[in-house]
């Protein structure tokens, strides 16, 4: 394999062979490497010494079921530390069958031109591009599309990517021609300080993948893609409900952040829930399951249509509809899915912009369950760049900040999502910890908290927690690494045999002979290095903390959140 | 005595979203999986008010049991 250099203040591009230690790493584990080894950690996010780094995982383009996640990485604006986000869509298969290990974007253009970047087979052609700066990320994806083919990876940022502003993701084009997203940390506006609008790929003659020993790879693949399938919650309730059936599980458990997290039950939860968007969908002919890219098997994406019956948006998230549903106190799912559409097309993160309004609503510049009005912000503000706009693109921390808001949600500037830390500890101690601020996905103790998978930790509880949350953390930075979906891990955590199955394919692919430690020191040596970065950033053990509001209790349980600084502390001391 | 019984995703297949139980003292959860002939082992989660339950907690007056399959997400 091979990595991809692109330098935009030469406009130039470099054909690299890998170094010997980044061989067995790639996703996460090696956006958060190159970024450790390469970038200043005190510099600015928007600078030229800043880097944009794509990788797919160890696992992409292979047989292997849900491995095509791609991670992008970066110093982020948002947090001001390390960030890697992951996305499905089709490029990271694309990448892979290139044999590009990482595509590295690195300097700043001398000039006010923006351009293209188009990967193939031979290396990148870096182009001026006019004709859809200013337009958002369907257009882009639809031109580009005709314009290169139906067979061609898209990689873009939309209006709010172009104005830099801290909550602007980068969209990937998926098997569909909709769009999944690199969602949190402000991605897309590393990229739009770039000056790069799209990239395009086309995977043609690509050199493939190379894999050591076949048999052995496809034998594990086997077992693997099968336990997903056998998995109650990846075989059948991911595909039949997607992420949002966790709304009632959530209500019910008291651990549903309502009103900026004043309650954990929302008395809307039913009308907006994962049974009731099922039932919506079949209604309007929708698409209830579909993958988010080629060769996954737990389908967890889903096409919503409006009344008419038209296109209204897709990968519609459990944890977008709590933001701003629940978490804005509107109990109406169209017009989610309408704020949906329009957080996608201007390339707006959907948890950081629900945080933003929750933020907004304190400050009354809207009221609470205006959903119309969320909309019109998004619309007629941050699409336009207004100077309004510019302060809710920036974030919750940023328009807490212009307005004087206490009580934001947020820990190292991003927006906690869809689980109260009080009411589900475990998950709390993740939005605590984790290097990426605050982030479900990173050590999602929600499984053992609430849906008894991986094992069982009273959610209430304060015991038990540092470890559970430790444990996935680890884990997460491994799979991470491995480009496997994240939903891959109820199988992986419940079947030993699955996980085994992982060891046994990177083993058969690369020609190594990991064992259960090795996998583990991958996932502590990424905690390690990100933790690293953010310390040379200028972050301490003060900002892993929750917001403050976090000791009032919260109903039904009257849960407060008491998990001490010292114990937090260690969370992550290998 | 009554209590609250709250099914979700498939297991309200066939059956109901929410119903008020009159049941006598002394009955357990799993006394209620059984009314409702809802096989055991589709029942992954279990919450009394709120709270995680096993399937022999006596349920009291007023309480509301809320049952799920396995489900996730994130």
């Amino acid at each position: 394999m091979k990595i991809y250099r692109v330098n935009m203040s030469k406009l130039s591009f470099s054909i690299e062979d890998v170094p010997e230690r980044w061989n067995t790493l790639g996703g996460r584990g090696l956006t958060s490497t190159i970024i450790s080894e390469e970038v200043d950690p005190a510099c600015n996010p928007f600078g030229s010494k800043n880097k944009l780094v794509f990788a797919p995982g160890l696992f992409a383009g292979t047989k292997a079921a849900n491995s095509g996640r791609l991670s992008v990485g970066a110093k982020s604006p948002l947090t001001g530390g390390i960030k890697e986000s992951n996305s499905g869509g089709t490029a990271a298969q694309r990448l892979a069958k290139l044999g590009v290990k990482a595509l590295i974007i690195e300097g700043m253009p001398k000039d006010d031109k923006w351009y293209t970047i188009h990967v193939h087979k031979d290396g990148v052609n870096i182009k001026e591009e006019t004709e859809l700066l200013g337009k958002g990320n369907y257009e882009v994806i639809h031109t580009i599309t005709s314009r290169y083919g139906e067979n061609t990876g898209v990689m873009t940022i939309g209006q709010a990517g172009e104005y830099k502003m801290s909550t602007a993701n980068i969209s990937v084009k998926d098997p569909k021609g909709h769009l999944r997203s690199a969602g949190r940390g402000g991605l897309g506006a590393v990229m739009g300080s770039k000056h790069i609008k799209f990239i395009s790929l086309d995977d043609n003659d690509g050199e493939g993948i190379e894999i050591k020993d076949k048999k052995k790879f496809d034998d594990a693949a086997k077992i693997f893609n099968q336990g997903l399938l056998k998995h109650p919650v990846s075989g059948e309730a991911l595909p039949k409900y997607g992420s949002n059936v966790l709304m009632n599980i959530l209500n019910e458990a008291g651990g549903l952040p309502t009103k900026n997290s004043r309650m954990g039950r929302f008395e809307g939860a039913e009308k907006i829930c994962g049974e009731t968007m099922h039932d919506t969908i079949v209604e309007r002919h929708g698409d209830t399951t579909h993958g988010c890219h080629v060769g996954c098997i737990i389908r967890c994406s889903q096409t919503y249509n409006d009344k008419d019956g038209s296109y209204l948006t897709s990968g519609f998230e459990y944890e977008t509809i709590w933001g701003f549903g629940a978490g804005c106190m509107v109990d109406d799912l169209d017009i989610i899915a309408h704020i949906d559409h329009e957080c996608d097309d201007v390339g707006i993160d959907t948890i950081d912009t629900a945080g933003t309004m929750m933020v907004a609503m304190e400050a009354e510049l809207l009221k609470w369950g205006d959903g119309e009005g969320i909309l019109n912000l998004i619309e007629s503000e941050i699409k336009s760049g207004t100077p309004l706009g510019r302060i809710l693109g920036n974030g919750p921390d940023f328009t807490g900040k212009a307005y004087g808001v206490l009580r934001v949600p947020t820990v190292k500037g991003q927006t906690m999502p869809a689980y109260d830390p009080r009411a589900v500890k475990g998950i709390g101690v993740t939005y605590a910890t984790t290097p990426m601020g605050a982030d479900h996905t990173a050590g999602y103790s929600v499984a053992a908290n609430i849906l008894k998978v991986g094992g069982s930790v009273d959610p209430l509880k304060k015991e038990g927690q540092s470890e559970l949350s430790r444990d996935l953390q680890i884990a997460t930075a491994s799979i991470d690494s491995t480009g496997l979906c994240l939903f891959v891990s109820f199988a992986v955590l419940d079947f030993d045999e699955v996980f085994i199955s992982v060891l046994d394919m990177i083993n058969a692919q690369y020609g190594v002979e990991w064992t259960k430690d090795d996998w583990n020191n991958m996932g502590e040596y990424v905690l390690t290095i990100e933790k690293e970065f953010n310390r040379k950033a200028g972050f301490t053990k003060n900002d892993d903390r929750l917001p403050e509001f976090t000791s009032e209790a919260i109903p039904p349980h009257d849960a407060v959140w008491d998990i001490s600084d010292e114990e937090l502390d260690k969370v992550l001391q290998f | 005595m009554e209590v609250n019984v709250k099914l979700f995703a498939t297991l309200r297949d066939g059956r109901f979203k929410e119903e008020k139980a009159n049941i006598n003292e002394n009955t357990q959860v799993s006394d209620v999986i059984s009314k409702y002939n809802i096989p055991k082992e589709e029942v992954k989660i279990c919450l009394v008010n709120g709270r995680d339950a096993d399937l022999n907690q006596t349920l009291k007056n007023g309480d509301t049991l809320s049952l799920f399959p396995p489900v996730g997400g994130g």
